[in-house]
C-alpha cells in the first residue's frame, strides 16, 4: 500500500558501520545530553576529593540538619544542608557518586563477560551444557533478586565483594539469553558456514566471526543493565545491607533521612534525586544507543 | 509449565543453602534476650530444632515438611509456627500487590493505546517521558517522596499501616477492602483504600512504565499492519478498528511483559512494605533475614517464587487464548 | 453516454517527507463505467496503489489528497463527510488487497470477519450473518464452507484466503470492486483460479472492476480498458485491444517489449534502461525522458499534456503533439 511506496523513495539507509552509527547517535540530541550527564557524573566521582567542599564523614555538631541554600535559615557553608549528624550533604552526594558508578561499572562488566561467555557456549554447542545453563537461568529468573541479595548480605555482613556478587548473580541472565539467542541464529548464518568451509577452527568462528556481530545489542543491554544495577545497589544500601555504612552511598543517605521526613526532608530526598538523575541519564543514553545501533529495534 | 517443580526446588535449595552457610546463629538470636545461657542449653535447643544434623538431612526434613505446608517454628517469633505467622500477613501483601497490579494496568494500558494513536504527538511524548521517569526512580525513594508530599505536607493520605484503628471490618477474606464491601461498611472501605494508595502507587510505577511502553510499541506495530487497513476498507468505524482488531493483536506480546514485570512487582514489594511499615510478608521477610530466621525466610521465598511461576502460567494461558496461531500451527499451505 | 460509475479528475496525492513533498499521484484522471473492467497498469512505485487508496479515502498521515475530484455515481467523494464514506466502504465500493495472509486479522475466525462486514452494513446479524457468510464462501468455490468459517487465516491455504477476502469484498453487493494486485502473492495455477472467480463474480453481479496490476497478461485477459501510469501520472489510456496491438507511448511500448511472447520466438526481450525518477525531486519536463528511446530536446524541458484521441484513447507524449489524427482511431 502506501508504505512500500515511501520506502522506495527513502534516502540511502545509514550504513551499518561505526562512523555511520556514530553519526546517527550524535544526531540524537537527547542521547547526547544524557551521555554528557553520565560523563559528568563520572567526572564528579573521579574528582570527588577536589570538588567536595567538606569531608563527607566530618560531623559538624553545631550545624545539624542545616537547611539547603534556598531556605532563609540556610548555613552558607553547606549548600545542600546537612544531615542528622551534621555532615555536609553536598559532599556526601558527590562522594556517593563514586560508589554508584564504580559498582555499576564493575558489576555490569562482570555480568557481561559471564553472561556472554556462557551464552555463547550454550548457543554454539547446545546439548546438555545448553540445557543445564538455560534451566539455571530460568530458575534464577523466578527469584525476586532482593531475597537472594538480602540473604547473602545478611550472611556476610557489609562486604563489598559480597555486594558485587549479590548484584551480579542474577544480572548475567539477561546477557546470557541475548548472547545465546544471537549465537543460535548466527551459527546457521551463511557467513559461519562459509568460514567453516574455509577450515576455520571453532574458537576462531566463535570469537572472530560471531562475536563482532552480536556486540551491538550487548552494548545496549549493558547500558540499560547499568541503570538497574545502580538502583539495586541503592535499594540494598537503603535496607542497610549494601555498602558498609562508613562509605557514603546514596541509598544509605536516603535511609538516614527517613526519620526526618517531617522536618528536614532534604536529607532523604536530595540523594534520591541524584540517583534519579544518573539513572535517567543512563537510560536515555542507552535508548539513544539502541536507536543508533539498530534502527530496526526502534519503536 | 512443569518447570514449576524443579524451579521451586531449585529456589528453595539455594535459599536453604545460603541461610545455613551464614555465620548468624538462629539459636543465639532466639536466646539473645534471655540473658545468660549455658552451652548445654544452647546445644539442647539446637538439637530440639534439628540444627545439629548434617545439612542434607536438614534439607530433606525441610522438603518433607514443606510438602505438607509445615515450615516449622519461626525463630524470631517465639517458636510460633511459620505457617501461622505467614498466614497472618499474607492477605495484606496479597491485597497490596493486587491493588498495585490493577492500578498499574489501569494506567498503563489506556495510556499506551492513546500514545500509539499519534506517535511523537504531545500525549505520546509526555507519556514516554513519564515512563522513563518511572523506570529510573528507585522505588524506596518514590515511596518516601509520596509520603512527604501526600502524607506530611498535604495530609491527604496516611503513610503507614493498613487501616485506621478501630475501623477494621470483620475479617472473612482477610482483604480489608473486600471485607469492608461485604459488610457494607463505607468508612472502613475508604480507610482501607486510603492506606493502599501510596504504597500501591510506589509499587506500581515501574511496572506501569514498562507495560505502557510495551503496549505503545506493540500497538504502533500492529496499526501499521495490512489487516488494519483492510478493516478500514470494510467500512468499520475507527474505534472498532483500534479497539477490536488492533488491540487483540497488540495485547499478545504485552501479556508476556506483564507477567515478567509482575515478578519485579514482587521484588519491590519487600522494599515498599519496609518503607511504609506495611504489615505484609515483605516486611516480614526483611526482618526475618536480619534475625536469621531460616524457616520464615524460606517460606516467604517459596511464596514469591510460587506466585511468579503461577503468573507466568496464567500469562501462557492468556497468550494462547489471544493468539490462535499458537493453538493450531498451520495446517494448510 | 451514460454517466460513468467512477470518475477520477486531476487527482493529486502527496506525502510529506523530511526531504519535501513526495508527489505520489500527480494529476491522474480516468473513468470507469458500470460493469466495466479497467486496469491500472504500471511498475511498482508508479502510484497506482496510492490512487486506489485515494479513491477509497484511505490515505493517512503523512499522505494527504491535495487536489482533485473523485466522482462516484456523480458525487464527489473528497467532499463527503467521513461517516458517509464509511458507509460506502465495504458497501457500494469494496477493495481487495494483495497479500491475503497479512490482510486478514490473524486472531479472528474468518467467519466472524465476513459476518462483521454484513453486520456493519446492516445486511444481516447473528446467526443469519453466519449463514450468509457460509453461502458467500460456497459461491467463491470453497467446499465445506460451514466448517471453514471457524478456521483462522493461518489455517487456510493462500488461495482460500484470497477467496475469503473476495467474499468479504462482495458481501454487501458493491457496485465497484478495486482489486489491488489480487494475484501477485499467489502462484500461477492459483492466479488463474482466482481470476476466474473474479470474472464470475463480475458477471453475476455486474460489477465494475478497477484492476491494479503490473502483469500485462492479466490486463489482456480481463480488462476492457487500460490506464498506464508512470511516476504518478497517466501516460496512456486505451481499450486493451488497441493498446496491446499498437501502443503509442514509448513507456507502454517498452513495457510490451519486456513481455516474452510464445508466438514470437526470437524476438528479444528488452528491459527499459534507467530507473524511475525520485518522486520528491522530479525532473522538469517529461518524467520518462531520461529513459525514453524516442526522446527529443523538447521532452526534457516541457511536460507533455494529455491529448485525447478517438475511442477513449489518450496519450501524454510530445510525439503526438499537434495531430489529433495520429492518436487512436485507425490501428
Amino acid at each position: 500500500m502506501a508504505q512500500p511506496l515511501i520506502e522506495e523513495q527513502a534516502p540511502e539507509t545509514v550504513a551499518a558501520t561505526t562512523p555511520g552509527m556514530l553519526r546517527l547517535l550524535l544526531s540524537n540530541r537527547v542521547a547526547v545530553v544524557a551521555g554528557a550527564v553520565v560523563v559528568g557524573f563520572a567526572a564528579v566521582a573521579l574528582l570527588a576529593p577536589a570538588l567536595a567542599p567538606h569531608d563527607p564523614t566530618d560531623q559538624h555538631p553545631e550545624a545539624i540538619r542545616a537547611a539547603p541554600f534556598w531556605h532563609a535559615a540556610a548555613d552558607g557553608r553547606f549548600l545542600l544542608g546537612t544531615d542528622h549528624l551534621g555532615r555536609d550533604l553536598l559532599s556526601r552526594i558527590i562522594y556517593g557518586a563514586r560508589v554508584s558508578i564504580l559498582l555499576g561499572v564493575v558489576v555490569v562488566l562482570l555480568t557481561l563477560v559471564m553472561g556472554t561467555g556462557l551464552g555463547m557456549l550454550a548457543g554454539y554447542f547446545r546439548g546438555w551444557p545448553d540445557a543445564v545453563l538455560s534451566r539455571i537461568a530460568d530458575t534464577l529468573l523466578a527469584f525476586p533478586f532482593l531475597i537472594f541479595a538480602l540473604a547473602i548480605m545478611a550472611a556476610t555482613g557489609p562486604n563489598l565483594v559480597a555486594l558485587v556478587a549479590a548484584l551480579a548473580f542474577k544480572g548475567w541472565v539477561d546477557f546470557f539469553r541475548v548472547a545465546r539467542g544471537d549465537v543460535l541464529a548466527a551459527r546457521e548464518a551463511d557467513y559461519v558456514t562459509a568460514a567453516r568451509g574455509l577450515g576455520a577452527s571453532t574458537p576462531h568462528i566463535i570469537f572472530r566471526e560471531i562475536l563482532p556481530n552480536i556486540v551491538p545489542p550487548l552494548i545496549v543491554l549493558s547500558t540499560l543493565r547499568m541503570a538497574t544495577i545502580i538502583i539495586a545497589e541503592a535499594s540494598l544500601s537503603f535496607l542497610g545491607i549494601g555498602v558498609p555504612p562508613s562509605i557514603p552511598a546514596w541509598g544509605t543517605m536516603v535511609a538516614d533521612g527517613r526519620g526526618d521526613i517531617a522536618g528536614a526532608w532534604w536529607i532523604a530526598t536530595l540523594p534520591g534525586l541524584a540517583i534519579l538523575a544518573l539513572v535517567l541519564a543512563v537510560n536515555l543514553f542507552g535508548e539513544g544507543l539502541r536507536d543508533a545501533l539498530d534502527p530496526h529495534m526502534r519503536n | 509449565m512443569l518447570q514449576l517443580i524443579p524451579v521451586l526446588a531449585g529456589v528453595s535449595f539455594v535459599v536453604f543453602l545460603t541461610m545455613h552457610l551464614t555465620p548468624g546463629d538462629p539459636v543465639e538470636h532466639m536466646l539473645g534476650q534471655a540473658g545468660r545461657v549455658t552451652q548445654e542449653q544452647i546445644a539442647e535447643l539446637r538439637a530440639h530444632y534439628g540444627l545439629d544434623q548434617p545439612l542434607i538431612v536438614q534439607y530433606g526434613v525441610f522438603l518433607e515438611h514443606a510438602a505438607r505446608g509445615d515450615f516449622g517454628p519461626s525463630y524470631s517469633h517465639l517458636g510460633r509456627p511459620v505457617r501461622e505467622v505467614v498466614a497472618e500477613r499474607l492477605p495484606a501483601t496479597f491485597e497490596l500487590a493486587l491493588f498495585a497490579f490493577v492500578l498499574a494496568l489501569a494506567l498503563a494500558l489506556p495510556m499506551g493505546i492513546i500514545a500509539s494513536l499519534r506517535p511523537q504527538g504531545a500525549f505520546d511524548r509526555t507519556a514516554t517521558v513519564g515512563a522513563l521517569l518511572g523506570i529510573s526512580m528507585p522505588g524506596f525513594w518514590l515511596g518516601i517522596v509520596l509520603m512527604i508530599i501526600f502524607g506530611l505536607r498535604l495530609h491527604w493520605l496516611p503513610i503507614s499501616g493498613r487501616i485506621d484503628l478501630g475501623l477494621a471490618p470483620p475479617p472473612s477474606t482477610g482483604l480489608n477492602t473486600l471485607d469492608a464491601l461485604l459488610a457494607a461498611n463505607g468508612p472502613a472501605l475508604w480507610s482501607a483504600l486510603k492506606h493502599l494508595i501510596l504504597p500501591g502507587a510506589a509499587m506500581a510505577a515501574p511496572m506501569a512504565a514498562m507495560v505502557m511502553r510495551m503496549m505503545r510499541s506493540s500497538m504502533i506495530g500492529v496499526l501499521g499492519q495490512d489487516y488494519i487497513q483492510f478493516a478500514r476498507a470494510k467500512g468499520l468505524p475507527e474505534r472498532t478498528v483500534v479497539g477490536k482488531h488492533a488491540l487483540r493483536n497488540a495485547l499478545i506480546p504485552t501479556v508476556n511483559i506483564v507477567a515478567l514485570q509482575t515478578g519485579l512487582l514482587l521484588s519491590g514489594n519487600m522494599i515498599i512494605e519496609t518503607v511504609f511499615q506495611y504489615p505484609g510478608i515483605g516486611k516480614l521477610a526483611v526482618d526475618a533475614i536480619a534475625a536469621a530466621d531460616y524457616p520464615l525466610v524460606q517460606a516467604v521465598v517459596l511464596i514469591y517464587a510460587l506466585s511468579y511461576v503461577m503468573l507466568n502460567l496464567a500469562a501462557d494461558i492468556l497468550h494462547a487464548a489471544l493468539d490462535p496461531r499458537i493453538r493450531s500451527p498451520r495446517s494448510a499451505g | 453516454m451514460a454517466q460513468p460509475l467512477l470518475e477520477v479528475r486531476e487527482l493529486h496525492t502527496y506525502f510529506s517527507t523530511y526531504r519535501g513533498p513526495l508527489r505520489a499521484v500527480d494529476g491522474v484522471s480516468f473513468a470507469v463505467a458500470r460493469g466495466e473492467t479497467v486496469a491500472l497498469v504500471g511498475e511498482s512505485g508508479c502510484g497506482k496503489s496510492v490512487t486506489a487508496l485515494s479513491i477509497m479515502r484511505l490515505v493517512r498521515r503523512p499522505g494527504r489528497i491535495a487536489r482533485g475530484e473523485v466522482l462516484f455515481d456523480g458525487e464527489d467523494l473528497l467532499r463527503k463527510p467521513e461517516a458517509d464514506m464509511r458507509r460506502l466502504r465495504g458497501g457500494r465500493m469494496a477493495m481487495v488487497f494483495q497479500d491475503p495472509l497479512s490482510t486478514l486479522n490473524p486472531t479472528f475466525q474468518v467467519g466472524s470477519q465476513i459476518a462483521e462486514s454484513l453486520r456493519v452494513h446492516g445486511v444481516a446479524a447473528g446467526a443469519r450473518a453466519w449463514q450468509l457468510s457460509a453461502e458467500l464462501l460456497e459461491a467463491m468455490g470453497i467446499p465445506a464452507a460451514r466448517q471453514r468459517l471457524r478456521n483462522y487465516p493461518h489455517e487456510l491455504s493462500g488461495g482460500m484466503r484470497q477467496r475469503v477476502m473476495m467474499a468479504i469484498a462482495v458481501s454487501c453487493e458493491p457496485e465497484l470492486l478495486i482489486a489491488d494486485e489480487p494475484t501477485t502473492a499467489l502462484d500461477v495455477t492459483l492466479q488463474a483460479q482466482i481470476m476466474d472467480q473474479l470474472a464470475r463474480i463480475k458477471e453475476q453481479r455486474r460489477l465494475a472492476v478497477l484492476l491494479i496490476t503490473h502483469d500485462l497478461g492479466l490486463v489482456s485477459e480481463f480488462a476492457q480498458r487500460a490506464v498506464v501510469m508512470y511516476a504518478g501520472q497517466v501516460v496512456e489510456q486505451a481499450r486493451c485491444g488497441d493498446l496491446l496491438a499498437g501502443p503509442l507511448h514509448p513507456y507502454t511500448q517498452g513495457l510490451l517489449r519486456c513481455v516474452p511472447r510464445l508466438d514470437r520466438p526470437g524476438v528479444e526481450i528488452a528491459p527499459i534502461e534507467g530507473m524511475v525518477p525520485d518522486l520528491v525531486a522530479l525532473p522538469t519536463g517529461c518524467r520518462f525522458a531520461p529513459r525514453c528511446r524516442q526522446v527529443m530536446d523538447r521532452c526534457r524541458v516541457e511536460m507533455p499534456a494529455s491529448r485525447p484521441g478517438g475511442d477513449g484513447r489518450m496519450v501524454r507524449c510530445h510525439l503526438y503533439d499537434g495531430d489529433a489524427d495520429t492518436i487512436g482511431g485507425a490501428s
